[in-house]
């Protein structure tokens, strides 16, 4: 009896606790696997313990060449995205100016459309445009998808920032451009990494608009999902395992770095 | 809000403005808002609204490859395509229905412990929940084909609980096996778009005041009532946003349903990918596509305008 009122007052805990563990198993499950030798094509079943995809993680044709052109057009799509979002962002919050409705809706409505629906209009308008698909075509269906989200990012950190600071610089003769460099960027530099960041990882994890859009050309994603038809190489859970320790170590070295920085702060 | 108003702007240099005159910012000024939206908008404009209306005029074309498509307003096309294809998008919306539920019942729980009761171990978990992202997701997605093995562990406990014969009976699963079968569709569905669930539930449960819990016990409401009466309803705008960032793409998507089902599975998503890129029947894709903008549209405003949380973004 004791146990159980122990365990129903935790059944929060437990209960959120058991859905941690249904997200990161599939993770758990690909880091154990770049370490397996498996009997066939398919890297779904244990055999044995091997650190051969580790050491040549770039072994299987064409696999690191689809990860460098995914890198490549996430950077890209990233610079587009932020850059054009962010001036939108910025016009939206400061400014009054006709037709703000339908911009407004125009923004939201990439966000509130399956996937599947805009990568298939987008073909269409390549098709009847005749566009060669490719790197180009990957390239602008990712910074129009990015757009919105930035947007988003980038709204909500200048919403909440203070004008009287910009006032306040403009009082002290600062002039626009000064002002906007000096006082503004900084402030909203968080919204927009915040904004490019969300880019960079929707555009490099990307698989359905670039289905469409790509043509021939191979990103890291498309790569994986021929794989899942032709065979899964276990260098595939290598780059996956890799991708996540680096994004972890990244989070844990900058979660360091700004409690270090806030004690010092603190006298 | 309007931070360019005139007050603060300094005068033009050039004519200086006489006494008692209503100031209006220099043209040059007044353009700058749509010199910042003119290159976005128009991203926009060119790759986001013409081809919802090349899609439009694509679906009304008749012809073939070979001798090109022409526009001869054949609205049969949509019927045509309803009338195939009517099981794929009840699928589609069942899965994508049912996905969304299981990660709003799955989501919460995390989502309450990472807001209220993680305490130092807060950044933790939040770290776990968004960082499966940098794997990428079909990685992830195949995994679930380990998981969900034939004769496998999960397969395994799930038979010896009985719960197969259940799901048998329920016609998720076939015989002994998950793989394959709409409930290892959904399975994979829910774990996709999780996190999408869990981040806007924790926005706002964390937005919470923590005194309205306390006021709440001290006017004597049990633990279920303050959740009921309190934090539930406070939570309802990452409730909406949760339930439209999971079901939307759900309901788009073919990957899940590729990877992880059979043909018996497949989602509207899985036939517009082969009308497009396999079948080239421009047409017929191009209503599907079509179709399920609608229903997704209209179902998504519906939901907006009785949840009543109109401030999304």
């Amino acid at each position: 009896m004791v146990l159980l009122r122990w365990i129903r007052r935790r059944l929060v805990v437990f209960a959120g606790l058991l859905t941690l563990a249904y997200l990161i198993l599939p993770n758990v499950i690909v880091m154990v696997f770049s370490f397996n030798d498996p009997a066939g094509r398919f890297n779904y079943a244990w055999r044995e313990f091997s650190t051969a995809a580790w050491r040549d993680p770039c072994g299987v044709a064409d696999m690191c060449g689809s990860l460098s052109l995914s890198l490549q057009i996430a950077t890209w799509a990233t610079i587009g995205a932020t850059v054009l979002g962010t001036m939108i962002a910025f016009a939206l919050v400061r400014y009054r100016f006709r037709a703000r409705g339908a911009i407004n809706s125009l923004i939201f409505l990439p966000m509130a459309m399956p996937e599947v629906v805009m990568a298939a209009s987008l073909l269409t308008l390549f098709l009847n445009l005749g566009a060669q698909l490719g790197f180009w075509t990957v390239l602008i269906a990712h910074i129009m998808f990015c757009l919105s989200f930035v947007v988003t990012a980038v709204k909500a950190r200048v919403m909440s920032m203070d004008p009287r600071l910009e006032e306040a610089a403009r009082d002290l003769y600062a002039g626009p451009v000064q002002t906007f460099l000096r006082v503004t960027l900084p402030i909203a530099a968080p919204g927009i990494a915040a904004g490019a960041l969300l880019a960079f990882a929707l555009s490099f994890d990307d698989f359905i608009i670039t289905n469409f859009n790509a043509g021939s050309t191979v990103t890291f994603p498309m790569f994986v999902w021929g794989s899942a038809q032709r065979g899964t190489p276990v260098q595939i859970n290598v780059i996956g395992t890799a991708m996540f320790a680096i994004a972890v170590l990244v989070v844990v070295v900058g979660q360091l770095l700004a409690r270090r920085r806030n004690r010092a702060a603190q006298p | 809000m309007t931070g360019t108003t005139t007050e603060a702007a300094p005068p033009p240099l050039t004519t200086a403005p006489a006494a008692g005159e209503v100031r209006k910012p220099p043209t040059r000024r007044r353009l700058v808002p749509y010199w910042l939206l003119l290159p976005g908008i128009l991203w926009l404009l060119v790759f986001f609204a013409l081809p919802l209306v090349y899609q439009a005029s694509t679906s009304v074309q008749t012809g073939s490859l070979e001798k090109g498509f022409q526009v001869t307003w054949h609205f049969a096309t949509y019927w045509d395509a309803l009338a195939e294809y009517y099981p794929q998008y009840v699928r589609s919306l069942l899965y994508a229905g049912t996905a969304t539920v299981l990660c709003l019942l799955l989501g919460y729980p995390l989502a309450y412990l990472i807001a209220f009761k993680a305490g130092r171990w807060r950044n933790l978990i939040l770290v776990l929940v968004i960082a499966p992202f940098f794997t990428s997701f079909l990685i992830r997605t195949l995994a679930w084909k380990t998981i969900l093995a034939d004769g496998g562990a999960v397969v395994g406990a799930l038979d010896a609980l009985h719960v197969l014969d259940v799901t048998n009976w329920l016609g998720w699963t076939q015989g002994d096996r998950v793989l394959a079968t709409p409930m290892a569709v959904v399975c994979g569905l829910t774990y996709n778009f999780l996190p999408f669930m869990i981040l806007p539930l924790y926005t706002s449960l964390e937005r919470i005041d923590g005194r309205l819990h306390e006021a709440a016990r001290d006017l004597y409401a049990s633990p279920a009532t303050t959740f009921r009466k309190v934090t539930f309803p406070l939570s309802m705008p990452g409730v909406v946003s949760g339930t439209l960032l999971t079901f939307i793409p759900a309901s788009g998507d073919y990957v899940n349903a590729e990877l992880l089902g059979s043909t018996d599975t497949k989602m509207v998503g899985n036939v517009i990918q082969s009308q497009f890129l396999r079948v080239l029947d421009y047409p017929t894709a191009a209503a599907l596509s079509f179709i399920l903008m609608a229903v997704v549209l209209i179902m998504v405003t519906v939901y907006i305008r009785r949840a009543g949380t109109e401030d999304l973004v």
